[in-house]
């Protein structure tokens, strides 16, 4: 009987995992099937003969690359700023003693009920005011500081012992010291998981972007394979390509640090 | 002032200042531009606006677009959202069975799709299914079920994409199971089990109540992201789908702001998102107060 039930478990395991990995995996295979050859009937699994032809087509001819960079580029300066920004907040919140501190928290906390869509038009102006339309800084800007990073890192510095900052103090340590020498080191986790969250929020990110940039040479990855799939929509293994391109970055980054980001979801999940 | 409210007034301007100035003062402005007739004449010359009280909100009301797009937007939240969380409360389950083998290698695979960049996976599925060669079709086909044509007929053009949706999110929900689960304590299904309860009434008087907490976090959490449904029909089915059938709200502050520049009026499709938002998540906090949280 338990036998059978183990059996049963892991045949049903198994096919809900091949569902679940099936379009990555057709994603892949088709990227490098010869032209055509991804609109056949009966679809085929796996290309007659593997080619490069369509990844080649995107970084010369479609200059696909320029939109790398600027993915890469916006999600490694949004990255840095949120963490610095989120984390100095965070650590105010959980360490330093001032007036209505945790009144100001929990009116922080009820900002997260505000769909951020609410602000686009605005801030659509205000940008369009300033000449950041269609620049990197127009795109990093709402992404340098959110209430769900400075909470993450607020609970995690609740657990830092105040006497460790305490003694510091005595010792003639300056607030700057205590946080950059003392606080950060000891929160390298929880700036891990703000900084993989942060990144792929950034890389994933398609409807501010899109409403942002307006020139194809400013265009992240999301927007780019957007715009291209309007004019290449017959060319599957082409866009199968573009596809790959975008996506592997993250999940490559997400099966190193795995166990970092999970942590992040729980932190977030406890407070509901 | 005390040298720790100075420090503390340092650290915390830096991530203040973003939020205020990028965040609060554009959401309390989006209502001023809400109740003005700013377009295309004024995105040149401010000058043009002019104040339209509540004209905007007036016409939304009444024409047939707006209540398609709320429909739709519904439908795909009150489907989507359900099948979401009922795949990832069946996977959780599976995966912390105690029979279980290779349970990490399982919960990565489920937990992938989640961190994959929502334009390029709504691409992929926009090929799986393809009306002739797509796999999906080819699936249902050799399983002896009827194919259909999935993004060009307006009956399927959602369930298409809430097919990509759960796809794409039930692992995050999943995760957050399979957390609730492990905090059940073993004893109670012990001393459920000696009292002779089958697998079904232990899932019912132990699983469904120790977990209701996390049913409506995930509950909240998901009816959020799904009302503010955007980048799946905008890759997927372009210009709101076959008849307008996968138009969503967003879609259409999209394309009345930003294609059209009718500001003022998206702004009102903006406001009336929130609310329902705001709707939406006020049921959800009553339902759990209901289940004698």
């Amino acid at each position: 009987m338990k036998a059978l039930k183990t059996i049963a478990l892991h045949a049903a395991l198994l096919i809900a995992a091949g569902l679940t990995a099936f379009p990555l995996f057709w994603m892949v295979s088709a990227s490098f099937m010869p032209t055509g050859e991804a609109a056949t009937f009966p679809p085929r699994l796996l290309p007659s003969q593997a080619t490069l032809e369509h990844y080649q087509a995107l970084f010369t001819r479609l200059n696909l690359g320029r939109a790398f960079f600027n993915s890469t580029a916006i999600a490694l300066l949004s990255t840095a700023i949120a963490l610095l920004f989120n984390s100095m907040a965070g650590y105010a919140f959980a360490k330093l003693r001032f007036g209505r501190r945790d009144q100001i928290f929990r009116l922080l906390l009820a900002v997260l009920v505000l769909p951020a869509q609410v602000a686009m038009l605005p801030l659509f102006l205000m940008l369009k005011e300033m000449g950041l339309v269609n620049t990197y800084w127009g795109v990093i800007i709402p992404m340098m500081a959110s209430v769900f990073g400075i909470f993450l890192i607020r609970q995690f510095m609740l657990s830092i012992p105040t006497e460790l900052l305490e003694a510091a103090r005595v010792d003639g340590a300056s607030e700057w010291s205590i946080y950059w020498k003392i606080v950060i080191p000891l929160s390298m986790p929880v700036l891990v998981t703000l900084a993989i969250f942060t990144f792929m929020a950034s890389w994933n990110d398609f409807m501010w972007p899109l409403i942002v940039l307006t020139d194809n040479d400013r265009y992240t990855l999301p927007v780019s394979i957007a715009n291209l799939v309007g004019e290449h929509v017959q060319d599957i293994e082409l866009m199968m390509a573009s596809s790959v391109v975008t996506v592997i970055p993250v999940l490559l980054l997400f099966l190193v640090l795995q166990r970092y980001y999970v942590a992040g979801i729980m932190v977030g999940s406890v407070k509901g | 002032m005390r040298s720790e409210t100075r420090a503390a007034l340092l650290f915390l301007t830096p991530a203040l200042t973003v939020l205020t100035l990028f965040f609060l003062i554009p959401v309390g402005a989006a209502f001023f531009l809400s109740l003005t007739d700013f377009d295309i004449y004024a995105v040149a010359d401010i000058s043009n606006v002019r104040f339209v009280a509540f004209k905007n909100y007036a016409a939304l009301l009444t024409t047939p677009i707006f209540w398609v797009a709320l429909r739709n937007t519904l439908y795909f939240a009150l489907i989507g959202g359900p099948l979401t969380v009922g795949l990832a409360l069946v996977t959780a389950m599976m995966v912390n069975s105690k029979l279980a083998r290779f349970r990490g290698l399982f919960r990565t695979v489920f937990f992938a799709p989640v961190v994959t960049t929502m334009v390029a996976v709504a691409i992929v599925f926009r090929y799986l299914f393809h009306t002739r060669f797509g796999m999906i079709n080819f699936g249902l086909e050799a399983i002896g079920i009827p194919t259909v044509d999935w993004l060009g007929d307006p009956r399927w053009a959602m369930p298409a994409i809430i097919i990509l949706a759960v796809w794409k999110n039930f692992g995050y929900t999943m995760i957050i199971f399979i957390a609730g689960l492990q905090s059940i304590p073993e004893e109670l299904y012990e001393a459920a089990r000696i009292d002779g309860a089958g697998w079904w009434s232990q899932f019912r008087r132990i699983t469904i109540p120790l977990l209701a907490p996390t049913f409506v976090f995930v509950g909240i959490v998901t009816a959020i992201g799904y009302l503010q449904l955007f980048a799946e029909p905008y890759v997927m089915t372009p210009d709101g789908g076959p008849l307008d059938s996968t138009l969503s709200v967003v879609m259409l502050m999209y394309l009345q702001g930003f294609r059209w520049w009718s500001m003022g009026y998206a702004a009102a499709v903006a406001f009336l998102l929130f609310v329902v938002i705001g709707i939406a998540t006020a049921i959800q906090l009553r339902l759990r107060k209901d289940l004698g949280e």
